[in-house]
């Protein structure tokens, strides 16, 4: 039977939200390892009874979980984070170099073709990868060392890698994210990395249109596409044709262009989704309507889209990981707030309805569809 | 038997009740004492001491015998109470965060 499964990672546990194709009826389990904060879940195409989760608080540090039956059950899985050698220093807030320090994970990718491997984007930014489902952890150092990473700066959540697309034509070609640095790609499976922000421009730095130092919220690709990216950045949205080399703003007339996620539909790949929220100053939504913004042109052109989300009242935020799109025929797109809402549409966007209400803040939302 | 009281999350990622009891070779300080739990319980590694530097977790201390002993050597003795098993060694998280 098709249906899909949503994996929500919330402050205070995560929860698991399971229906047919219908998307009209809900299951929910949890919470999950209550009471700690799961910044993210994400699945194994491969094996989709894989699940990894991300689970962490201020006071016992890192966790991480595997599930190989869907979610029922987790056992604790390799939690040690090392970075190659001497970590090294990279700027802090006020400018002073600042030690590399593991904070938590906060991005899984599992492999598109290897069931045991899996990515971990982390704070202080830094790539790992496994080859043994989550047992051991290696970084892929090339990326930390890069000759700008001393001049990395924190963004206002911790110096997080929190994007990781991997290429699924090109292996050796994966794409990240770094708050605030910028994005970055390897062409050799982690060994080099080039930063890819150029088009970027950022008013609020020094140099505005640096190699880095840019505060990338995210970036999003639809896979038939692996040249085409789309971006939101802490302010603009912008679009990439040649795999990152160069970019150009979308913004259009988007209402405000500060947001955190930024979605592709899965069958329309000039279709994107943002959500845009007032300001850098006012994580909420303008005038206390939710909205999704949806362009079917690739961006520049955007389109409301209000049915089913609060007119009034409502001032949430939704995180950058918070969003995600099924593979259905009728594409689903989903997101969750920092009020414990998780919103769900069955038709690309035309119709939104609340899964859940009342859940913690949430931090992140994947898919897994089942056809 | 060594007795040592988890905080309530801990228990729950290590399956256990309240207070668990380890065995301890040799002298009986907090670096064996929290050797052996991490022993028994692997999934404990890294949420009490910090990978690399074994250093205690800034959130969290120890008491031994009613007394706060976060900040004496992870190598001196701990108290003969401990080592009797007359009381637990205490893990405790900071009440912190609101």
């Amino acid at each position: 039977m098709s249906g899909v499964r949503l994996l929500v990672g919330t402050r205070k546990g995560a929860f698991l939200l399971t229906s047919d194709a219908g998307r009209k009826d809900w299951g929910i389990s949890g919470p999950h390892f209550p009471g700690w904060e799961i910044y993210h879940m994400n699945a194994s195409p491969v094996n989709p009874d894989r699940i990894y989760a991300s689970q962490s608080n201020a006071w016992f540090g890192q966790i991480m979980q595997r599930s190989d039956d869907g979610g029922a059950t987790w056992s604790a899985i390799g939690n040690e984070f090392a970075y190659e050698g001497i970590p090294g220093t990279h700027q802090w807030y006020d400018g002073t170099q600042h030690p590399w320090e593991f904070k938590r994970v906060w991005h899984l990718e599992p492999s598109l073709t290897e069931v045991d491997t899996v990515y971990a984007g982390v704070e202080d930014a830094a790539l790992f990868k496994s080859t043994d489902a989550g047992t051991t952890w290696t970084e892929l150092s090339g990326l930390r060392l890069h000759n700008s990473g001393p001049s990395w700066q924190p963004g206002a959540g911790g110096m997080c890698l929190h994007t990781i697309i991997l290429d699924p034509v090109n292996p050796d070609r994966i794409f990240v994210a770094i708050s605030a640095a910028g994005a970055f790609r390897t062409d050799d499976g982690g060994k080099t990395w080039k930063p890819i922000n150029k088009g970027l421009n950022s008013q609020y730095i020094p140099d505005p249109t640096a190699e880095v130092g840019h505060c990338v919220h995210r970036i999003a690709m639809n896979p038939t596409r692996p040249d085409v990216l789309f971006m939101q950045k802490h302010w603009d949205v912008l679009r990439s044709d040649n795999a990152g080399d160069s970019w150009v703003e979308v913004s259009g007339n988007l209402p405000t262009d500060f947001g955190f996620p930024i979605a592709v539909h899965s069958h329309e790949p000039e279709t994107v989704y943002v959500v845009p929220i007032k300001s850098d100053a006012e994580h909420f939504p303008l005038d206390g309507k939710l909205r999704v913004y949806r362009s079917k042109t690739g961006g520049n052109e955007w389109q409301e889209l209000a049915k089913g989300l609060p007119e009034n009242n409502c001032y949430v935020n939704v995180l950058r990981d918070a969003m995600a799109v099924d593979t259905l025929d009728s594409c689903g797109v989903y997101f969750g707030t920092t009020g414990g809402q998780v919103y769900a549409s069955s038709n690309g966007g035309d119709d939104w309805t609340p899964i859940v209400r009342d859940l913690p803040a949430v931090l992140s939302v994947e898919v897994q569809t089942f056809q | 038997m060594i007795r040592v009281t988890l905080p309530a999350h801990l228990r729950r990622l290590a399956g256990t009740g309240e207070e668990v009891t380890v065995e301890v070779d040799g002298p009986v300080t907090q670096r064996s004492i929290l050797d052996a739990l991490e022993r028994s319980y692997p999934m404990l590694r890294g949420t009490i001491r910090e990978y690399g530097t074994n250093k205690r977790r800034a959130f969290l201390r120890f008491f031994a015998n009613g007394i706060d002993v976060s900040l004496e050597s992870p190598d001196a003795p701990v108290a003969p109470e401990i080592t009797s098993g007359t009381e637990a060694f205490m893990i405790i998280g900071a009440i912190a965060g609101g």
